[in-house]
């Protein structure tokens, strides 16, 4: 782990890999802290920061397995879900068993409210984002962009590869929390007829 | 206790001091760009700092009084009058039944702050009244024909403060702290961005404000994995040019941040002028 200047307000803590940033994010929770896919920042006095990070040891976090997993009822009719499933040399019914074979976990937030980021799929499943990103991807679209799985919580422009659909509300202003996922979440995607 | 709006101008948003501690869901902290001109104002009318005033890009905003109210106007200078009387800039202003405060177009700054004893009311989402323009989250854009009711929110004392004397200057010098992406860039970009010959872009918006300069050019060509953003840091896209974060910045962002904005500096970005000279000062923590 490199601890980077960020500003007079931050730290970031650049790690080699998600799991490593999460056992940072997860020693240092009693601070300001917000995580990246391979870094956390610490929000407050720079020195004081450097300080609080030498008396710090990251912690094995138990990634995911805190609570049980939510169900998620996925449509597979996304768009690009052939292109997906050619560019890996899979059928699109081999995506949609490997993306809901195994539970996935909520490694990070971002990009928009109730956007997460999920981890821990079957590694065929990495494919690139598109070259050029659309205009408008509809709420509820399942996508999969490198490592990472997610469902955009509402319409937004997006360079994602849409493999399917959902009704799940991710984020939801009427509700406590209003975001459905949260970091740790594990998420299971059941394929609907 | 309401003001009707006759008209907006380019665009005029509720804003306090934002919704910090959310970025864990997505959501970003937004509030006021110039945070320092929003506080003055409710520091002079005796309201809470946090209070929400109404952040008016380049004037245009014209509000008519239902009752009297005592109202202030800070930040960009621009003419302002009440029924046609010029009135002062940062100084208390009352505005009684019937009459129209009008603010014209601002000569020095971008953003002028209206604040009100009692503040603007609206609905608080996730504890804050601001309009984040990204994640569209807060109340819609203040429009011609709304109704602005004003709240009660608690006072404290008064007292004013001095507005920042670099607004008015020809080009507006901003301290940066280097980092934490540097390495990713090679010498060159760092002298070139130390150096002259930036502008603010027309392109600028509460996201972000974009420069017009020297093409940045990268050491490190691979994607950057998301990392979290900061309001401030300068983060340079694909093709060289660097976007400076404003508040409604993304929660995360995937390009390399080579610099960052002090927090202190941060609120002039919210002032600089389509077309105006840009210049950074290497500033050590």
């Amino acid at each position: 782990m490199r601890l980077l200047p960020y500003g007079d307000t931050a730290l970031l803590l650049d790690c080699a890999s998600l799991e490593e940033a999460y056992d940072w994010y997860a020693a240092l929770d009693e601070a300001d802290v917000v995580l990246g896919a391979q870094s956390v920042l610490l929000r407050g006095n720079p020195a004081k920061m450097r300080k609080l990070v030498g008396r710090t040891t990251p912690r094995g976090a138990d990634v995911g397995r805190s609570s049980p997993p939510i169900d998620i009822a996925v449509r597979y009719d996304g768009v690009d879900l052939d292109e997906v499933a050619a560019s890996i040399q899979l059928s699109p019914s081999d995506v949609v068993e490997l993306h809901g074979a195994r539970p996935w976990t909520v490694a990070f937030s971002g990009f928009a409210p109730g956007f997460s980021y999920l981890v821990g799929g079957d590694p065929r499943l990495m494919v690139p984002r598109r070259a050029s990103p659309r205009t408008r991807i509809p709420a509820g679209s399942v996508a999969l962009a490198d490592r990472f799985s997610g469902i955009y919580p509402s319409d937004s422009p997006g360079g994602w590869q849409i493999i399917g659909h959902t009704d799940a509300q991710l984020w939801d202003l009427d509700r406590e929390p209003p975001a459905l996922l949260a970091a740790g979440q594990r998420v299971r995607f059941v394929a609907m007829a | 206790m309401t003001f009707t709006v006759m008209a907006t101008g380019p665009q005029t948003l509720l804003q306090d001091l934002g919704r910090a501690g959310y970025a864990a869901m997505g959501v970003t902290a937004s509030g006021a760009f110039d945070r320092a001109a929003l506080r003055r104002g409710n520091r002079i009318l005796g309201n809470l700092e946090n209070t929400a005033g109404l952040e008016v890009l380049i004037g245009g905003l014209q509000l008519r009084a239902d009752d009297t109210h005592t109202v202030c106007v800070t930040g960009a200078v621009g003419p302002a009058d009440v029924d046609g009387r010029p009135v002062r800039h940062e100084q208390p202003i009352t505005v009684t039944r019937g009459q129209t405060l009008f603010l014209g177009t601002v000569v020095i700054g971008m953003r002028s702050y209206v604040s009100i004893i009692g503040g603007w009311d609206a609905a608080p989402v996730l504890g804050s009244k601001s309009t984040d323009t990204l994640a569209h989250l807060g109340p819609p854009p203040v429009a011609v024909g709304d109704c602005l009711p004003v709240g009660r929110t608690r006072r404290s004392g008064t007292g004013g403060g001095e507005p920042d004397s670099r607004l008015g200057a020809g080009d507006l010098a901003m301290r940066i702290v280097l980092g934490p992406h540097t390495d990713w860039f090679d010498t060159g970009a760092i002298s070139a961005l130390l150096g002259a010959g930036w502008t603010a872009g027309l392109q600028s918006n509460r996201v972000g404000i974009r420069l017009d300069g020297p093409v940045l050019s990268r050491a490190i060509a691979r994607e950057l994995p998301p990392t979290p953003c900061l309001r401030g840091a300068i983060q340079v896209t694909s093709d060289g040019q660097p976007i400076v974060f404003g508040p409604d910045h993304p929660v995360t962002g995937g390009y390399p941040v080579i610099a960052t904005v002090i927090d202190a500096d941060s609120d002039l970005l919210g002032q600089v002028r389509p077309g105006q000279a840009v210049r950074f000062i290497r500033h050590r923590v």
